[in-house]
């Protein structure tokens, strides 16, 4: 029978030295004592971020003419969440890797339909409304074509108007019904019944917030505080918070990969899928580490590890 | 001869465990005189910063998740909560490359390595849902930016980062038992192999 070879790497020398005393519960006592207290220390100094969340209210207040562009992009199906893909709609693909089209592969999951959820089912919850309902009949039963010159008409008159004493003001053109539901919706978003219907659209109950969360991402307002907060992709994005906090910063390496090219250049359309490929590749390499020749061997390689046993090598 | 009792699964998983973790092993009173270095500290830093970050996440869930933005008394919590959060992770990126240094998972020891990495990963998730459950705009910029890369992987088919209830869930309920559980398994392997000894170096 053969014995084993020793692999250092792999394999751990039998200690025979000498054992010292240790108190494992007091060691740990002391470890939550000095914890909290630091806890304590760091709250009471620096305290913690709570900026207040934007509202469709807020925005529609703040950027009316943000909105309403954004809005008939949402009416249209131009919008980014209209032409997201899944787990949105089918208007796309979705990101890719080579032949791989994982999130079509996986399918819908919140389905939005962004003319329907986000312009006519809210319009439609207004009572009272005689010509903003001969407005809604109208662009509802009217053809696809119709449909899209009214939009383009519109969008092309938006360019020139503006919003003053409350009132959107945009050139006369051939827009059928749009310009009295996107005038109704935008006196329904300042008065913030906008963001009661589009989270109460399921029932009374609810803690889902996607719709308003997909409309407030495809305009600027959302995003134009976040590059002043230093939120952006290009910014580190995610992995930090408002105000001057270390926030995600675990996420480093994750974030990163966004600032460097090819993905931040040419590699951008498909940059979030092949960012998590990367990653759940150098995650498998770490987790699987005591199994692979070459990266196991660098710590005894380094010899970081005689500054850690420095006391043991004197004695040795 | 064996008897019924000694063939009963409550004799057979008490006698293994006895055996794999006996008393002097789960609650020693004596370690070898290599563990010497500040190194060590960050372990069990860990694992204090866990208990806190549990503790201060408990109260935080007594008042819901709106009380910390209405009250002083809540937003010094939450501050309790999100500094632990941050000790928590520098105790815990140190004692991963601490251990790495030290090819920690030698002697039979790889999965303590295999369960602190995985332990690693759900925190991440845990410290993200919690990001992103925080009910301000934080919580919305980055849902609407994490969703992209999540979305880009398949995952947004059943995890939806601005579904505030499923995250909340997540955050609260399904990531933290996983990340007790876990530790719990990772100190038991830790219990059972012992801390590594050092690299036996030629003459």
């Amino acid at each position: 029978m053969t014995k084993k070879v020793f692999n250092p790497d792999v394999d751990a020398p039998v200690f025979k030295g000498k054992y010292a005393p240790y108190d494992i519960i007091k060691e740990g006592t002391i470890a939550v004592v000095v914890v909290a207290l630091l806890t304590v220390v760091l709250a009471v100094l620096f305290s913690s971020p709570d900026e207040k969340a934007v509202t469709i209210k807020s925005w529609s207040n703040a950027t009316p003419m943000d909105f309403v562009a954004t809005a008939i992009t949402e009416l249209d199906g131009t919008s980014g969440t209209a032409t997201y893909g899944p787990p949105y709609n089918n208007a796309a693909t979705g990101q890719q890797i080579g032949p791989f089209t994982l999130a079509k592969w996986m399918g819908l999951n919140a389905k939005v339909n962004t003319a329907s959820d986000f312009v006519v089912a809210p319009l439609s919850t207004l009572a009272d409304q005689p010509a903003l309902k001969t407005a809604l009949t109208a662009f509802t039963s009217a053809s696809s074509t119709q449909k899209a010159s009214w939009e383009a008409n519109y969008s092309k008159a938006l360019t020139t108007g503006r919003f003053s004493s409350g009132t959107l003001q945009v050139p006369a053109t051939n827009a059928g019904p749009v310009p009295v539901m996107m005038s109704a919706l935008t006196a329904m978003a300042r008065s913030g019944a906008l963001d009661q219907a589009l989270v109460t659209a399921k029932g009374f109950y609810t803690t889902d917030y996607t719709k308003p969360l997909l409309f407030m991402a495809d305009g600027s307002f959302l995003a134009s505080k976040a590059q002043a907060q230093h939120l952006s992709g290009d910014q580190w994005g995610m992995m930090n918070e408002t105000g001057s906090y270390p926030g995600q910063a675990w996420l480093w390496l994750y974030t990163m990969w966004y600032q460097v090219p090819p993905f931040s250049t040419s590699w951008g359309a498909n940059a979030d899928a092949l960012v998590w490929a990367l990653m759940m590749i150098l995650t498998l390499l770490l987790a699987l580490m005591p199994w692979i020749p070459g990266l196991r061997s660098i710590p005894r390689k380094v010899k970081v590890y005689r500054l850690i046993w420095r006391e043991h090598y004197k004695n040795v | 001869m064996t008897t019924e009792i000694d063939r009963q699964w409550t004799t057979r998983l008490r006698k293994t465990v006895v055996e794999k973790l006996p008393p002097e092993k789960l609650l020693p009173d004596t370690q070898p005189a290599y563990v010497a270095s500040w190194i060590y500290v960050f372990g069990v830093t860990t694992l204090a910063a866990l208990g806190i970050v549990i503790a201060t996440g408990c109260v935080l869930a007594m008042k819901g998740p709106l009380w910390w933005h209405l009250s002083s008394t809540g937003h010094f919590v939450n501050s309790l909560h999100l500094w632990s959060v941050e000790i928590f992770f520098f105790a815990m990126v140190i004692h991963l490359w601490g251990k790495y240094f030290m090819a920690a998972w030698r002697g039979g020891r790889q999965l303590t390595w295999v369960t602190g990495v995985v332990l690693f990963l759900t925190s991440i998730g845990a410290g993200f849902t919690g990001y992103v459950s925080q009910t301000n705009y934080d919580s919305q910029w980055i849902s609407t930016q994490a969703k992209d890369g999540i979305n880009a992987t398949g995952g947004g088919a059943f995890f939806n980062v601005l579904n505030l209830g499923q995250m909340l869930m997540w955050h609260i309920v399904l990531l933290p038992l996983a990340a007790v559980a876990l530790t719990a398994v990772h100190v038991i392997y830790v219990r059972i192999k012992g801390v590594v000894p050092p690299f036996e170096e030629e003459k």
